[in-house]
């Protein structure tokens, strides 16, 4: 594990060895292991069916490991049962109790708890102005709105200070504005009550604007855990490039390899540097990433000495208010973007592209990666 | 240039767009109206006519008027203290002898009867005796040797409260009470008054029926709701399995399994559990157990639509909050099936209270329901103005049920808490 954690706090959650499957054919998860500090906010990144959503049913206790055994705060919960585990749970659709008020909902954790009444009136009390909702505490879910129910959810899953918070795409109900809204509103929380959260999207933006940590899953296997800003400028394979934010692929043949780089033959022509992640070696074939940010146009018939300088024929532009995008047909990719900030770009201006226009592309060996072939 | 084109469309449309809105609606409303209307016209028909009809026939009394006219007439301003004078004697002797004549004399002694028993007697003993009308002034004397009880305020009393057009008799019985001879309201004689008796059991059948279904049908609803589509299926179609066959045949059935050789008892014998047959028809048991059977869809289809509508991450929300699981189920998955229990019981214990053919069958004397009594007084003694009066109670009783139903759902109704 590289986390890159400035002080190793000991793990709060330890996943060894999990394997699960529905069917009795088919792992949904392979061989998991994964550890979660405490304080820390990680979010399981991936797409529908890469079992994520699966183990984070695990570790609140809704489904059963088919082997190996999870540990929170090291005590195996593999036979503990979801009410014990002493873990908050917020669900995609709220779930809030349609027949109990918002304060009732709220409420709920600690009646369960037999808290005494002054003190979960308090809590309660103290929740409801955490989530700003001091006057709606006695409407019913019913009447509220998505964000407000959303909240209430929230302030239900923390009110009883649990060990850990789960959140299964909790904002996926949301429309876009309010989702980004939220996502600083958890944030706040998080930061500021100090909780553990796991955290379950398949947006990656969401997975970028919140957590600390991202495991990306695919298949049922962690592609990586890292922070967000090392999964963007180093993923590890051709799945995660892809997965998070925007980015180009080129096919070749790695032809020679030195040190962190190599020299890769295009499979629509020409040949480029780039820096050697997951290649095997000589003669095999790879695919290269590119982030659209990281790529120069240059007008035709500029001559440089970079390394990396592939023709390429435009296609169109799209205007989208804070930046354009440029589509060039570059070697065998019909949809190579080029990310064109108006003002800071050193090559040539969105207007001054026209279809059909015959340009250069340029980027650095460092910006492309050699990974694994797509 | 934009205000005015506003203020312009403003002032042109705002009326006429009122009037347009009305009348798109008012087509709306015709259009529905007209697609309700061969209902509206059926049930007008065959429900709410008959309901009318039998509430007026319970309180109805029009035999006595028709039959004697005259004594009616002549006892209209009798104070009933004592006897009434000669007028009301002659009118009597004339009427007595104008059914005679006419052949009518036994609708008004049959009337009479009900109220007074061993009025047919005297009705027919004075009109077989009575040669003609009396000399004027001598009626009084010369009914009153053809029979004594002419001679007693009760008889005399009892013509004057069935003279009508409309009496409270009928209702009175069916709860059991009664007019005295001052016409003040008392309990009916112990051998007449088996009404209220009839009613407490209905209620008691009824209800054992309910919480029974209830019972019964509280886990299948769950299953039903809970298992995949494909076993949830099957199983629906084994609920529904008894709406196939029908209602005799399902009760018959009972009678071959819980008769005294019947499959039950010979297995149980069999078994050597019992030594000899248990009584398990022809009895209160019976009757329960073949109402529930044949009433347990009921129960278990409104349950069933109020737990399907229960999404299973409420009960995973209370687990992950704390609550073990029958605090989960008791606080979160109960509350939210109670309209369907209350749908569900008022269903089967409104159609419990109107059984007849189950109970009649598999029931014994003493389990016979007010709808028997009922039937009893249509068909075999014609006695439509108790049977009328019988079921006005019933469904005093019904609409009252009903309405305090509709108060408990009204006060805890439950708004989804899903957006989707």
């Amino acid at each position: 594990m590289e986390a890159g954690m400035v002080t190793p706090a000991p793990a709060l959650v330890r996943f060894s060895g999990i394997q699960k499957t529905y069917d009795g054919e088919h792992l949904v998860v392979k061989n998991l292991d994964l550890e979660i500090t405490k304080g820390e906010f990680i979010t399981l990144l991936g797409p529908s069916g890469s079992g994520k959503t699966t183990t984070l049913m695990m570790l609140a206790g809704f489904e059963v490991p088919t082997h190996g055994d999870i540990y929170l705060a090291d005590r195996p919960i593999k036979n503990v049962p979801p009410h014990k585990r002493d873990i908050g749970m917020v669900f995609q659709n709220y779930a809030l109790f349609p027949h109990l008020t918002i304060a009732e909902n709220i409420a709920f954790p600690l009646s369960v708890r037999n808290t005494n009444k002054a003190e979960a009136q308090e809590r309660v009390r103290a929740a409801l102005r955490m989530i700003k909702m001091e006057t709606l505490a006695h409407r019913r879910p019913g009447q509220l709105s998505g964000g407000q129910q959303q909240r209430v959810a929230l302030a239900r899953a923390l009110v009883f200070n649990p060990q850990l918070v789960l959140m299964d795409e909790p904002l996926g109900a949301l429309d876009k504005r309010l989702r980004e809204q939220m996502q600083l509103e958890i944030k706040q929380l998080h930061e500021t009550m100090g909780i553990t959260v796991v955290y379950v999207t398949h947006d990656q933006s969401e997975a970028l604007t919140m957590s600390d940590r991202i495991a990306v899953f695919n298949d049922g296997i962690v592609q990586q855990i890292d922070r967000p800003d090392a999964l963007y400028e180093h993923p590890v394979n051709s799945f995660v490039a892809h997965f998070i934010g925007e980015n180009n692929v080129l096919a070749g043949t790695v032809e020679t390899v030195e040190k962190e780089y190599c020299r890769v033959a295009l499979a629509g022509g020409g040949a480029v540097t780039a820096r050697a992640i997951n290649v095997s070696g000589v003669g095999a074939s790879t695919s290269l990433s590119v982030r659209p940010e990281r790529i120069a146009i240059m007008p035709d018939g500029t001559s440089s000495d970079e390394p990396n300088r592939l023709p390429a024929k435009v296609k169109n532009t799209i205007y989208l208010g804070d930046h354009a995008l440029a589509v060039l047909d570059v070697a065998d990719n019909r949809e190579f973007m080029v990310k064109l900030q108006p003002g800071t770009h050193d090559g040539l201006r969105p207007d001054s592209l026209r279809p059909g226009d015959s340009v250069f592309i340029t980027f650095r060996p460092e910006d492309c990666l050699a990974l694994d072939p797509v | 240039m934009t205000n005015a084109l506003l203020t312009g469309a403003d002032a042109s449309t705002e009326v006429p767009l009122k009037r347009r809105l009305r009348r798109a609606e008012r087509r709306r409303q015709v259009k529905a109206l007209a697609l309700v209307l061969p209902l509206l016209v059926f049930l007008l028909f065959t429900f709410a006519g008959p309901i009318a009809g039998m509430l007026w026939r319970s309180v109805e009394d029009r035999e006595v008027r028709q039959v004697l006219p005259q004594t009616v007439a002549a006892l209209a301003d009798w104070g009933g203290k004592d006897l009434p004078d000669e007028k009301a004697y002659a009118a009597l002797a004339s009427d007595v002898l104008a059914a005679r004549a006419s052949g009518t004399m036994a609708i008004a002694a049959k009337r009479l009867n009900y109220a007074l028993n061993g009025f047919r007697t005297i009705l027919t003993s004075t009109a077989r005796n009575l040669r003609a009308i009396p000399e004027p002034g001598t009626a009084k004397e010369a009914l009153g040797k053809i029979n004594p009880a002419w001679r007693d305020r009760t008889t005399w009393t009892t013509i004057k409260d069935a003279g009508g057009p409309i009496t409270g008799f009928y209702l009175l019985a069916a709860l059991d009470l009664t007019r005295n001879v001052e016409g003040t309201i008392v309990e009916a004689p112990p051998d007449q008054a088996i009404y209220r008796g009839v009613f407490a059991r209905t209620f008691v059948i009824s209800l054992s029926v309910t919480v029974l279904c209830l019972i019964l049908g509280f886990p299948v609803a769950y299953l039903l709701a809970t298992l995949p589509p494909g076993r949830s299926n099957l199983l629906m179609i084994f609920v529904l399995l008894p709406f196939w066959t029908s209602l005799l045949v399902r009760t018959c059935a009972w009678i071959v399994l819980l008769q005294s050789k019947g499959v039950v008892n010979d297995s149980l014998l069999w078994l050597g559990i019992i030594d000899e047959p248990l009584r398990l028809i022809y009895n209160r048991f019976g009757v329960c157990v073949a109402m529930t059977h044949v009433l347990l869809p009921f129960m278990i289809l409104p349950l069933y639509s109020s737990m399907k509508a229960i999404s299973p991450a409420y009960m995973r929300a209370a687990a992950s909050l704390g609550a073990p699981p029958i605090a989960a189920f008791l606080r979160i998955y109960l509350p939210q099936t109670l309209p369907g229990i209350g749908a569900g019981s008022l269903l089967v214990f409104i159609l419990a209270l109107g059984y007849y053919i189950t109970p009649a069958l598999v029931g014994g004397a003493a389990d016979q329901m007010i709808s028997y009594f009922i039937a009893l007084y249509t068909t075999e003694t014609a006695n439509w103005g108790l049977a009328s009066a019988l079921g006005a109670v019933l469904l005093l009783a019904t609409v009252l049920l009903a309405l305090v139903y509709g108060k408990l759902v009204q006060g805890q109704h439950v708004t989804g808490g899903m957006k989707n």
